[in-house]
């Protein structure tokens, strides 16, 4: 038996970034808004605190801060013929926990979208023909425009601080020899901040992909160059590289996140209420299955708790989002035996491709030094910036410095053929540690037919559930693109001159190694999109088939994209939040028609 | 008292001609000096292992054998030279042997709901039931029966070649131990050493930030501003946590 809670207008499942905006956006609209996160409560004070934050065992090799997979965790397979086994140890992927998501503790660089990206299947078609795209590639178009997304990116932009050069606004040029990224499109404001220093070794990138005949640019990152205070009233200060970024909580108040950003303009109203220790089992529907009564939980002693409300947002991250909705009976199941179903399909991650250049001690690359979303990149290869024609792959990947601050444990390397220990290995950390380059290929996933999720026969969570299952595994088109750009990005290193160059691509026959980190950005699984047949959103992220149930996360980009996902999923959630607000809350209803 | 009632002594006298002279308090300037003088240090000369400062660490989950093994095989895998101490004057095993009192070691932080497939392809990451502290006991429990078995002595008891010896077959996965397997053993040994090397000294490693101080890292500044765009060596020396610097 459950206990009932007051009902109200909405409820947000999950506390990161998509829940802290939908807070934010909904308690402006006037509604009752309470947000239920399973994790803790955490913030800048205490979960930041200097000197204590500044320490690697805890937070990046024993990995404090992220989703506690003794509770809950995913199981993986490669393939339908496989046995999928749990993913026991955190590896791959990294989501968060707690008040403030993977947003705490997050990087920051921080993206658009290249606007082809967001009409994928369309482009491709257009410029390459339908038989271009390999058969069982399931891409497709967001069903969303760039051009109607931009007052939303602009906004996400203001509101996390993000630092960054323009190439045009409002179409006139301002980022030429400054910075700016000549393919970026079209912006109707500046960066509310210029762009953060560049380390030394992406001063080198710079040099060098100039000189190779590419057109560098500065990473957009969520990271301050300057103090600075938000629409929110939020204040943040200066960045100062502390090199405690990705995995951490910063101490500065300078990397953008839900409990820096919006939380403390969301904690004196009366109309949110914020429930930490929450974990959410399911979304309760009525009879029909086409209405949402509320969700239930277990709080922090055990008891199931029902939170009945008008408006359900699933905020939880990607693959939360689809499990839930798997677990609750929201939307059709995937099925790649036919293709039909839409939830779990068009699972996608990221295809990433990493050269590490080694230097001499008159390099000093400092690698301790570093803020998580700053660096140089190029788009030269990322989304159809080039002829795919001749190379037959679909998808584009950006390159980068991006010097987010290394540590001893986890973060020296050494060139190729250094044994793992003893003198020879002592020598070569000593020697190489702060004079090394790293640069990645960060490249686009596609969707195919054969990789998607699904709730496993076999293994439960802490609370009996089923775990979500992910098949998965990298195809062809993924090899073949991972070895062009690791191709091109191999002449940047080279026109650095370093003294050893290692390489970690991809080759044909990789399978996908659960246990080595690539990236957190999943993809996909409960897809926006214009058709309820092919997806499982409309294209304000509104269920087809639960009208009000609402998801927004990168759970709803039907394949991965060439940049990091955050500020598309930020703009797109304001994005569905202005629709809720200026169409929904008057005529509550599916809105658009199927 | 025979060997067996006392090993961590018998360990001791073995090894004393393996220990450099470098001793460093746990709040000392050894690091930096060893830094400044770095050509000096070739020949390593006899003293004890043991730090100037307070009493010798007791280990809490090691048996007295088990502590042999993990100080003689740490101080192979980062062993004290020409470059500087190493793992042994970092206090590895101290911090080894406190980490088996934390939930890591008794696999709480991990997934371990069964079934589990012990013979999953790498890929598909940990998938075995045993945790740290177990892998410990058991690994170190076989490799002294190898040794026993090929030299007729303990782990401890080896020269510093034949230990290399061992320790180079258990990375390769070469001896086939019932109970555990020889490679996922020696990773955890490595890891842990490597961790117990660069950790902060609040987890009981890197003592006199030794570690820190070998490969230039200067531990918790975390405020680089107007290092950032540079290319010069940063000249300040590492502190921890607790405020020590090196
Ligand atoms: C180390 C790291 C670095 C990253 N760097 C970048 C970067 O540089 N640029 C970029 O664009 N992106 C980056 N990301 C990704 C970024 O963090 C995510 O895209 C973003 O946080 C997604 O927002 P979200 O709201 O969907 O999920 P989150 O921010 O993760 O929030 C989801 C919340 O839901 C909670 N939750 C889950 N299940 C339940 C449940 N059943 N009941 C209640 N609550 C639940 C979780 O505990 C969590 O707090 C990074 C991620 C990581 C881990
Ligand atoms: S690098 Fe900058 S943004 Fe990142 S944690 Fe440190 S101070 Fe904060």
């Amino acid at each position: 038996m459950s206990t009932v809670m007051k009902k109200v207008d909405a409820v947000i499942v999950g506390f990161g970034w998509t829940g802290a905006i939908m807070a934010k956006e909904l308690t402006e609209a006037g509604l009752n808004v309470v947000a239920l996160e399973r994790g803790p409560m955490q913030d800048t004070y205490p979960d930041g605190n200097y000197p204590q934050v500044i320490d690697e065992l805890t937070y990046s090799v024993r990995k404090k801060l992220f989703q506690d997979v003794s509770k809950e965790t995913v199981t993986i397979r490669h393939s339908v013929n496989d046995v999928a086994l749990p993913n026991r140890q955190l590896g791959a992927f990294l989501p968060g926990n707690g008040v403030g998501g993977a947003g705490l503790h997050w990087s920051g660089v921080h993206f658009r979208v290249d606007p082809i990206e967001l009409r994928m299947r369309s482009h491709y078609e257009e410029r390459y023909g339908k038989n271009f795209i390999p058969k069982d590639m399931t891409i497709q178009d967001f069903g969303v425009s760039y051009e109607e997304l931009e007052p939303f990116f602009d906004y996400a932009e203001k509101v996390f601080g993000t630092s960054g050069q323009a190439w045009t606004v409002n179409g006139q040029r301002v980022g030429e020899g400054k910075g700016g990224n000549p393919y970026a499109p079209d912006r109707s404001d500046h960066f509310p901040l210029v762009s953060q220093k560049n380390t030394y070794s992406a001063q080198l990138f710079q040099k060098a992909a100039n000189e190779v005949g590419y057109k560098p640019y500065n990473l957009p990152s969520a990271n301050t160059s300057g103090p600075y205070t938000n629409p929110y009233g939020a204040q943040m200060g200066p960045c100062n590289f502390c090199g405690f970024c990705s995995g951490y909580v910063c101490y500065m108040y300078s990397k953008a996140s839900p409990n820096v950003n919006i939380l403390p303009a969301l904690k004196p109203l009366p109309n949110f209420e914020l429930r930490p220790n929450a974990h959410v089992i399911r979304v309760n529907l009525d009879s029909t299955k086409t209405k949402a009564t509320g969700v239930t939980y277990i709080d922090a002693l055990g008891r199931e708790i029902e939170q009945q409300a008008d408006l359900v947002i699933l905020g939880a991250f990607q693959f939360h989002n689809v499990r839930l909705m798997l677990l609750s009976g929201i939307g059709k199941p995937y099925d790649p035996k036919t293709g039909e179903g839409v939830v779990g399909k068009n699972f996608a991650y990221q295809n990433m491709g990493t050269i590490k250049a080694y230097f001499d001690k008159d390099v000093h690359t400092n690698n301790f030094i570093g803020a998580g979303g700053n660096g140089v990149a190029i788009d030269d290869f990322n989304a159809d910036n080039f002829d795919h024609g001749p190379h037959g792959f679909v998808g584009g990947s950006p390159m980068w410095v991006n010097q987010a601050g290394s540590r001893p444990i986890a973060g020296t390397s050494n060139p190729p053929g250094t044994p793992a220990w003893g003198s020879a290995w002592k020598r070569a950390t000593a020697d190489y540690y702060t004079h090394q380059v790293s640069m990645d290929a960060h490249g686009a996933h596609q969707s195919y037919r054969g990789n998607y999720l699904d709730l496993d026969p076999v293994y439960r969570d802490a609370y009996g559930q089923p775990l979500l299952r992910m098949t998965f595994d990298w195809q062809e088109n993924d090899i073949k693109m991972n070895r062009f750009m690791m191709e091109k990005m191999g002449k940047i290193a080279e026109a650095m001159n370093p003294k050893a160059i290692a390489r970690i691509g991809k080759q044909v026959g990789d399978h996908f190694n659960t246990s080595s980190y690539q990236t957190t950005h999943l993809n996909g699984g409960a897809i926006m999109g214009t058709n309820p047949k092919t997806s499982a959103l409309n294209r304000y992220l509104q269920s087809w088939d639960v009208h009000n149930v609402f998801v927004p996360g990168a759970s709803a980009f039907p394949q991965g994209l060439g940049y990091n996902p955050t500020g598309l999923v930020a703009a797109l959630t304001y994005w569905s939040a202005r629709a809720i607000r200026e169409q929904y809350l008057k005529n509550p209803g599916p809105l658009v028609q199927a | 008292m025979s060997e067996q009632d006392n090993p961590r002594r018998e360990f001791l006298r073995k090894t004393l001609t393996l220990i450099p002279v470098v001793t460093v308090a746990s709040t000392g300037l050894g690091g930096s000096v060893l830094m400044a003088t770095p050509d000096a240090q070739a020949a390593p000369v006899a003293a004890p292992p043991v730090a100037a400062s307070g009493p010798a660490y007791e280990p809490t989950y090691f048996t007295a054998e088990e502590w042999a093994f993990v100080n003689a095989a740490v101080a192979r895998l980062i062993p004290a030279d020409e470059q500087g101490p190493g793992a042994l004057e970092a206090g590895v095993p101290e911090y080894i042997d406190r980490q088996m009192n934390t939930p890591y070691a008794s696999g709480a932080l991990w997934f371990m709901q069964g079934p589990f497939n012990a013979d999953a392809a790498p890929e598909m990451g940990w998938q075995s039931k045993l945790v740290p502290k177990q892998i410990y006991r058991l690994g170190i429990a076989a490799t002294e029966e190898l040794c026993k078995k090929a030299y007729n002595s303990t782990f401890a008891g080896l020269d510093s070649a034949t230990r290399d010896e061992v320790l180079k077959q258990l990375e390769a996965g070469t001896p086939k131990f019932d109970s555990v397997p020889a490679k996922m053993f020696f990773s955890f040994l490595l890891q842990n050493t490597k961790e117990g090397f660069f950790c902060d000294p609040i987890h009981g490693g890197n003592k006199g930030m030794i570690g820190w101080t070998m490969i230039g890292f200067p531990g918790a500044r975390a405020d680089f501003m107007d290092w950032v765009e540079r290319n010069e060596q940063y000249p300040f020396p590492a502190v921890s946590i607790r405020g020590e610097r090196a």
